[in-house]
């Protein structure tokens, strides 16, 4: 079915005024520096013809470096870290780069099944030029061991698709006796003028 | 090229995607369109509703984000959704002028949700719906007449047209309840 007017094939817009410049920095929201690992995450935001998504809105969300969530609900009894939060938002420039400065997350236990760990990831929300090209989703770091016992990564069953949830390090990103730098790519699917029912 | 896949939001983006006045669009530009009531003179109209899972329990932790067209029917948006108090950075919202119409608001601790905002001119509200449950989030339409009409609408069977129509419980107030499976399923879109 076709709808050329479909409110789904616009979708909100962002401007200055809704990211601050700090957002991006998710090391410099507290009187002092967090523990762990200080990492520059960065990347473009594409669409299927590999063109650039410009200021646009990327959010991210992640545990600190000993794998505790700042959340009420989670219980693992790993230390809160009172100079992380793990909260960071900014605009895709006019290249579509997003870019962050975080610490890399730890793994953390999540009782889905004994023995059940959470690689480390960080989460992130995308939006597009549509409302259809809504993306969350997760970036994993390289190496990791964890990946192959994840249910979560491997809800995705194709093996190439897995992988393209894994950043890359990136050792020109590095920044001398600061930072170690990881490249993650977004390709944002559709928006397609067509539709069909969910799951009919 | 290929796209990035979804992943489940999980549940802990509570402290990262909410954020005050995220379900309250109203404010901005109301010119135009032939709205209701004037629009209920003005003051916009209360969308609400609960988020049940395939068992009907209330689901308290799904995030949902509202895109809509304007009261004469644009759907150019506005930036300023998420605008920022320049001491603090905290999220002060949106300037009162023009209308963004994006909204954003989690389920509380009884599934229920609240958005506040204008008539759109074209008849729904789009609607997207993540929860930790869901690998991929979810795309429905509330529509604010009491008979859905257009493409999507007409392509349905006359049951689940009416499925996607709010109830107006009193002047200005309507209810939409969405089941994330099951018996009662809402009528949700893929667009691929
Ligand atoms: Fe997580």
């Amino acid at each position: 079915m076709e709808d050329p007017d479909a409110a789904e094939l616009t979708g909100p817009v962002f401007g200055v005024t809704d990211v601050s410049p700090l957002d991006a920095d998710l090391t410099r929201r507290h009187l002092a520096e967090p523990l762990g690992e200080r990492i520059t995450v960065e990347g473009r935001v594409l669409d299927r013809d590999g063109r650039p998504v410009r200021g646009q809105l990327v959010e991210v969300w992640q545990a600190n470096a000993a794998g505790r969530y700042r959340h009420q609900g989670d219980g693992h009894p790993a230390p809160l870290d009172p100079n992380f939060t793990g909260a960071g938002r900014c605009l895709t420039d006019d290249e579509g780069y997003y870019r962050f400065t975080t610490i890399k997350p730890g793994a953390y236990p999540w009782r889905n099944h004994v023995n059940a760990w959470r690689p480390a990831h960080i989460h992130f929300s995308v939006f597009g030029r549509a409302f259809a090209q809504r993306l969350v989703t997760q970036m994993y770091f390289p190496n990791d061991p964890l990946l192959p016992y994840d249910p979560v990564l491997n809800s995705v069953t194709d093996e190439r698709a897995r992988a393209r949830l894994v950043a890359a390090y990136d050792h020109d990103l590095s920044v001398p006796e600061w930072s170690l730098g990881y490249r993650w790519d977004i390709t944002l699917d559709g928006p397609a003028a067509t539709w069909t029912e969910h799951g009919r | 090229m290929k796209p990035t896949p979804s992943q489940t939001i999980g549940p802990f983006y509570g402290y990262a995607l909410p954020f005050a006045g995220g379900g309250d669009i109203r404010g901005g530009d109301i010119r135009g369109g032939d709205i209701r009531g004037g629009d209920i003179a003005r003051g916009g109209i209360t969308v609400h509703g609960h988020v049940y899972d395939g068992a009907g329990a209330p689901v308290s932790d799904a995030l949902l984000e509202f895109w809509q067209a304007d009261p004469s029917g644009g759907l150019r948006g506005a930036p300023g959704t998420l605008r920022r108090d320049p001491v603090t950075g905290a999220i002060i919202g949106r300037d009162g002028v023009a209308f963004t119409g994006f909204g954003r608001t989690p389920t509380d601790a009884d599934g229920h949700w609240t958005l506040r905002t204008h008539t759109p001119g074209n008849g729904y509200i789009s609607v997207c719906l993540f929860a930790r449950g869901l690998l991929h989030h979810l795309y429905t339409r509330v529509y604010l007449g009491a008979e859905p009409s257009g493409p999507l609408a007409d392509a349905l069977t006359p049951e689940r047209r009416r499925a996607l129509a709010a109830v107006e419980e009193r002047e200005g107030v309507y209810r939409f309840d969405i089941h994330m499976q099951g018996e009662k399923e809402t009528v949700f879109l893929d667009f691929a």
